[in-house]
């Protein structure tokens, strides 16, 4: 679809929960729920009122089958509602939402997502996704797929260590001003996890939730007083074989986001989801951002990584950037699967102000 | 909103293990059969690539390929990462690098262990070879890892192969055990443990008033959060029930049984129970029963008739 052919969407309202190592006390609707209420709250919305609802989260995080029907006790799901699930980040579940409300059948759009980690170890779990042929039973964990991204980058010549603990005291600097973070202040680099990568390179683990609600042309001004259009959106994967991908770029990255429009003109803000330090190597480039774009201002994935949510987030965070004025033209990316396998780039812009 | 001290957070071990079952494609079936008689099998793609591990299809161009070639056990690191705290399931027990390797007449590269006693002893770039499993079945583990080895790269490129092989391997069962520990939050904590005092809890929903038991911490229709805890039967009104005839496997219940649904006293959504103490066939709509628990039991083992007249239908028609 051309751009010019498009619905104009936009996000009027973002909401997340404090992101913390253990939510024990909660399940995840009820982890879920204050975070509904707040998007709701911001727009005025009932769940009654919303036009389509989509969620992300993962049944092998909650190690259990058709874990998201649980949740939908939050959104009221009865009388039915339009309703769609993806098992994937929730930022993938706002792409499913802006599609449906480009078929016209939708106005409005509530999209959630969450992830509880902490009942299991999601070093593992994640190797869960990895091609069950060659590579699961290795049981590589996501940190040591990570460290050999790493590695590779250090080889090439695109970083080193000192670099990498830069962007990790820059990161959580940024989210000490972030109150739902989970780390916040400079941490320490930490000893190696698998090196190259330190804990310091690496996210927390973590429990949490995000929500947005996505209006569509003139609802999106009835809702929100600085809305978040976004002009482009889009998502690429690369070939699940790690060995068949070059490691040190992200050609998928790239591509999105000469989809989304990206680099049509400049962006101020940058939200990347890059879980690890060294990922942001490979974001940057692929995203061609110049020094002045901030970058990652409420701390990124290295501050709180929800699994499922952290990608949402980055376009939460961004389209708030816009909402409160400190941002015109925003660039959000999630990502999903090892070493940036698949990646999703959105462009977020506000209106000139006058 | 009546006033209950915070339970203490339940836990409970949960593992999960699925032994899947997967069959294997005609490459697959092949580079796996080949690990077990000590060959390493690539697959050629249509621009001259040849690709270890072998895939199906192009994964530039999604062209169905399946020319076989056979590399060789030696290959270059080409990255790697030291793991110092070997996890479960992983191929070495003892500290290892991950590595991918690039056999000798391969272009791309195969994720694995690599054997060598410290970080010191990995770079980029080092020649290495495969180290196999002793008793091999035909799986990626099949090379137990690879090892340093100073041998140059042979000058011979890939050799065609067909693939063909005694006993070829057509599946593999993908053993995964995960271990959690379960916590049910705060709503069904507060139910299960009002259980142990062999009580029912529901919550109320503050928009629709309705009492929803097990209670999940939010309204279904109103979207809305569950707080205030409303304790429910113990006696109820079966809403509709069925006849078992067939006996569960790991059930120790005599067939033919009733399975019914009860709507406890008080409560808005039917719970579902056995129900016992009366014969199946003056099983009915309307019967008012109560629980009956076993010594120790976490929760009522059955219903059993109250004696008391039934139910009028209008009383429970909304939650049939």
């Amino acid at each position: 679809m051309a751009p010019h052919e498009r619905r104009p969407v936009t996000v009027v309202a973002f909401g997340q929960s404090d992101h913390r190592r253990t939510t024990d006390e909660v399940s995840e609707v009820e982890m879920l729920m204050p975070v509904l209420h707040e998007v709701l709250a911001a727009t005025g919305l009932k769940t009654s009122d919303i036009g389509f609802t989509c969620s992300g989260s993962s049944d092998y995080l909650a190690g259990r089958a058709f874990s998201f029907t649980m949740a939908l006790d939050g959104v009221g799901a009865w009388p039915p509602i339009s309703e769609s699930h993806v098992e994937m980040d929730g930022a993938w579940a706002l792409y499913e939402a802006w599609v449906k409300l480009q078929t016209g059948e939708a106005d409005t759009a509530l999209v959630y997502s969450y992830g509880k980690s902490s009942p299991g170890s999601v070093r593992d779990v994640l190797t869960r996704q990895l091609d069950p042929y060659y590579v699961a039973p290795l049981w590589p964990d996501s940190v040591a797929l990570a460290a050999l991204q790493a590695q590779a980058l250090i080889d090439a010549g695109e970083t080193d260590e000192p670099a990498l603990a830069g962007v990790a005291t820059r990161s959580r600097t940024a989210a000490a001003t972030n109150p739902h973070a989970q780390l916040r202040g400079a941490v320490a680099r930490g000893e190696y996890a698998v090196r190259p990568l330190r804990t310091g390179d690496c996210p927390p683990v973590g429990d949490g939730a995000a929500a947005v609600i996505l209006a569509a042309g003139e609802r999106a001004r009835e809702l929100c007083e600085r809305p978040a259009w976004i002009r482009g959106i889009d998502h690429r994967i690369e070939a699940h074989g790690l060995g068949v991908r070059d490691l040190t770029d992200s050609p998928s990255t790239r591509l999105a986001a000469e989809r989304a429009g990206v680099f049509e003109r400049p962006v101020d803000t940058a939200e990347l989801h890059a879980p690890f330090t060294s990922q942001e190597v490979v974001l940057r480039k692929a995203l061609r951002l110049a020094d002045d774009v901030t970058v990652n201002p409420s701390g990124g994935a290295l501050a709180a990584n929800p699994m499922m949510a952290a990608g949402l987030i980055r376009i939460g965070e961004a389209a708030a950037r816009i909402h409160r004025g400190a941002s015109d033209r925003a660039v959000a990316h999630a990502t999903s699967g090892p070493c940036l396998q698949q990646n999703l780039v959105a462009l977020l812009e506000g209106e000139t102000r006058g | 909103m009546a006033s209950v001290p915070s339970p203490e957070v339940l836990r409970a071990p949960l593992v999960v293990e699925f032994p899947f079952t997967r069959s294997l494609g005609p490459v697959q079936s092949a580079f796996l059969t080949g690990l077990r008689e000590r060959t390493v099998l690539g697959v050629r793609t249509g621009d001259g690539r040849t690709l270890v591990p072998p895939v199906e299809y192009d994964p530039v161009t999604a062209e169905e390929i399946r020319d076989l070639v056979e590399v060789a056990a030696t290959g270059t690191v080409t990255t790697w990462a030291w793991n110092h705290a070997p996890r479960r399931g992983q191929p070495l027990d003892t500290p290892f690098a991950w590595v991918l390797v690039r056999l000798d007449g391969a272009d791309t590269a195969l994720l694995h262990a690599l054997d060598v006693p410290g970080p010191d002893a990995v770079r980029t770039g080092m020649r290495v070879r495969v180290r196999w499993a002793g008793e091999r079945v035909g799986a990626i583990t099949d090379i137990a890892c690879f090892e340093a080895y100073e041998g140059e790269a042979a000058e011979a490129g890939p050799a065609p192969h067909t693939g063909a092989f005694d006993d070829p391997v057509t599946g593999i069962v993908a053993a995964a055990r995960l271990d959690y520990t379960y916590s049910p939050g705060r709503a069904q904590s507060a139910y299960i443990n009002a259980l142990s005092d062999r009580r029912t809890v529901g919550e109320r929903c503050p928009s629709c008033r309705k009492v929803y038991v097990p209670p999940r911490g939010a309204c279904p229709t109103c979207g809305v959060a569950t707080v205030e805890r409303v304790e429910v039967g113990p006696r109820g009104t079966v809403t509709t029930y069925c006849i078992v005839n067939i006996k569960a496997k790991n059930l120790d219940i005599e067939v033919p049984y009733v399975y019914a649904h009860i709507a406890l006293d008080g409560a808005d959504l039917a719970l579902h129970a056995r129900i016992a103490g009366i014969p199946c066939d003056q099983v009915r709509m309307g019967l008012r029963v109560e629980p009956v628990w076993t010594e120790g039991g976490r929760y009522p083992d059955h219903y059993r008739p109250t004696g008391e007249p039934d139910a009028d239908y209008d009383t429970y028609k909304e939650l049939v």
